[in-house]
């Protein structure tokens, strides 16, 4: 762009980005709804399955803490992949073309709106990860904290970019819910969110290697348990290129966003 | 030179084409009122002026700058009310305006400043802190219309802006449009498919049907080319050869069971029309509208018409049986 100002860039997103938050805090139910969710997955399906399985036999663990970042990566996936909704909805009210409209630079508008959703997501997380220390006995250092919020913080880049991708290409919530959920169940279940993935058989091994989600979990599994199958700096390479990829599908995608 | 200067605008989606070869040349100051039906192709004429869609062909020229290379010096100076309602619900009116500003770049020093003006001069500085979930119709769109004119642009776009609006809030809404240009100098180009609202508010307008200009001129230019009184009767066998034999007749046009006649001094003539009707189930006089303008010009009737009577009306229903 020939007159770029980035002062009014970055006002600009700072907009963007303020709006989602504003909404957010105005619409509890959306956070309530995010936390209720992960919650019912580690107390019941964490008990229920952690019953049947012999204390220290998965990675040495309580299957309970085992499952803890697998629940922070789905509350990622599920919660962030969502708010690529929120742009199907500002398509039918006019609110999109009111942006659209700004003298804005479209990837300006893309991304203040992803970190809008990057936000509500690392809310979410930031709860589950106190509760996670009081209840479920995790324990956390400053610097495994860090390194947490720095994991999460690359995949709700990457997974809110996704979303937005989705909302931008399709023209109704109901396809957006067929595909979303076409995309976050395999990307769930392979990861090895719910089930350490040193021991499966070879076929769902490579399917579970590709998939970029499971390095996610396996970094938050380092950090927080020490348990590692790729290694650290495998993880982050993963995930730095799969955020860096999806911003710029994301990008791509809203440019050409069709009203 | 014009403001805006519009040279074979053309868009095209796959085998339709909503906007087809316009041109058009709006000068400074003037109020611009693109009429047609819906589906005309006013409002992608409008989206692609504010760079929102791509011509497939042609461009256009706001203030100098280009809408196809200049995107971003274009929306600097233009304000856009939509069509739709475009402010979030669960923000409130003060909010909606504020995050505009930031968007346009409006100084932190001015912002707050702006906003005060904007809300007085659509009176809703008493309503700005509540949500806009509780907005009526009419004050929606007034804050956008605020909002529109928030950072000072040269020219201002309407898409329908009373579209669903009560008469008396849309009366309303014309008030505030008029203010803005005599008082703030603001050029506004607005589409709408209310033959009234294009009377009362444009100085010109463009009468567009099938993305295409069929006629431009002043509204008071179009009623006079009509040059007489309109008459419409309902009747099944007129005897046409004779009716445009009469000489106070200027136009006769025959369709669907509806004769529609324009009369020099209608009334004094009705008798002798009548005579050569027939038949007639439903007589109407009365001086012309602008709806009569675009029937003329395109044979069609304007959808929603029926809300449309200006003045002067003056029905006369003869039964058959009463004769």
């Amino acid at each position: 762009m020939s007159n770029l100002n980035i002062t009014k860039e970055i006002r600009g997103l700072y907009a963007i980005w303020y709006r989602e938050i504003l909404v957010f805090t105005r619409e509890p139910s959306r956070l309530v709804g995010a936390i209720i969710q992960p919650l019912l997955w580690l107390v019941i399906f964490g008990t229920g399955l952690g019953s049947i399985i012999e204390p220290g036999s998965v990675s040495g663990t309580n299957y309970q803490q085992f499952l803890f970042p697998g629940i922070l990566v789905m509350t990622v996936l599920f919660g962030s992949l969502f708010f690529g909704l929120y742009i199907i909805l500002d398509k039918r009210i006019d609110f999109l073309k009111e942006v659209l409209v700004a003298p804005l630079n479209k990837s300006t508008m893309f991304f203040g709106k992803a970190l809008g959703g990057s936000t509500d997501g690392l809310l979410q997380i930031i709860i589950l990860i106190i509760l996670g220390a009081i209840f479920f006995g995790i324990h956390f250092s400053l610097f495994t904290i860090i390194l947490t919020f720095v994991i999460i913080i690359l995949l709700l880049i990457a997974i809110t970019s996704l979303g937005l991708a989705i909302g931008s290409i399709m023209e109704s919530p109901e396809g957006f819910g067929l595909i979303s959920s076409f995309v976050t169940f395999p990307l769930f279940f392979l990861s090895g969110a719910l089930f350490p993935v040193t021991k499966l058989p070879f076929w769902l091994k490579i399917i579970v290697t590709i998939n970029p989600v499971s390095y996610a979990v396996d970094a938050l599994r380092s950090v927080i348990l020490g348990i590692t199958s790729y290694g650290l700096l495998l993880d982050f390479t993963v995930l730095i290129a799969f955020a860096v990829i999806m911003v710029i599908v994301g990008t791509w995608t809203f440019k050409r966003i069709k009203l | 030179m014009p403001l805006i200067d519009i040279k074979n605008l053309t868009k095209k989606f796959d085998d339709f084409t909503a906007v087809d070869n316009l041109s058009l040349e709006i000068n400074e100051g003037e109020i611009f009122g693109l009429l047609g039906p819906n589906g005309a192709g006013k409002t992608t004429t409008l989206s692609m002026l504010a760079t929102l869609l791509p011509p497939t062909g042609g461009n256009a020229l706001i203030n100098g700058f280009d809408v196809i290379k200049h995107a971003t010096q274009v929306r600097r100076c233009i304000g856009f009310v939509f069509q739709d309602p475009s402010s979030d619900d669960l923000l409130t009116g003060r909010e909606n305006l504020y995050l505009h500003a930031l968007m346009y770049g409006i100084k932190n020093s001015e912002i707050n400043k702006r906003i005060d003006e904007g809300l007085k001069l659509v009176d809703l500085a008493d309503k700005q802190n509540i949500r806009m979930r509780k907005y009526s119709g009419g004050m929606r769109r007034r804050l956008e219309l605020a909002r529109g004119l928030l950072h000072s642009p040269k020219i201002l776009f309407l898409d329908e802006p009373t579209l669903g609006l009560d008469p008396q809030t849309r009366e309303n809404l014309w008030k505030y449009i008029k203010k803005l240009s005599t008082e703030n100098k603001i050029t506004i180009i607005l589409t709408t498919h209310y033959m009234e609202e294009a009377d009362k508010l444009c100085d010109r307008i463009a009468i567009i049907d099938h993305g295409k200009v069929v006629a431009l001129d002043t509204p008071a230019d179009f009623k006079k080319s009509l040059g007489g009184d309109l008459v419409t009767i309902k009747t099944k066998n007129p005897e046409l050869s004779e009716i445009e034999k009469m000489d106070f007749i200027k136009h006769v046009q025959y369709k669907d069971g509806l004769l529609s006649l324009t009369v020099n001094d209608a009334s004094s003539h009705l008798q002798k029309i009548l005579e050569k009707v027939g038949e007639a189930e439903n007589v109407e006089l009365r001086s012309p509208t602008l709806h009569d303008v675009f029937l003329k010009l395109t044979g069609r009737h304007m959808r929603e018409e029926s809300e449309e009577g200006e003045g002067g009306w003056m029905t006369r229903s003869i039964h058959s049986g009463n004769k």
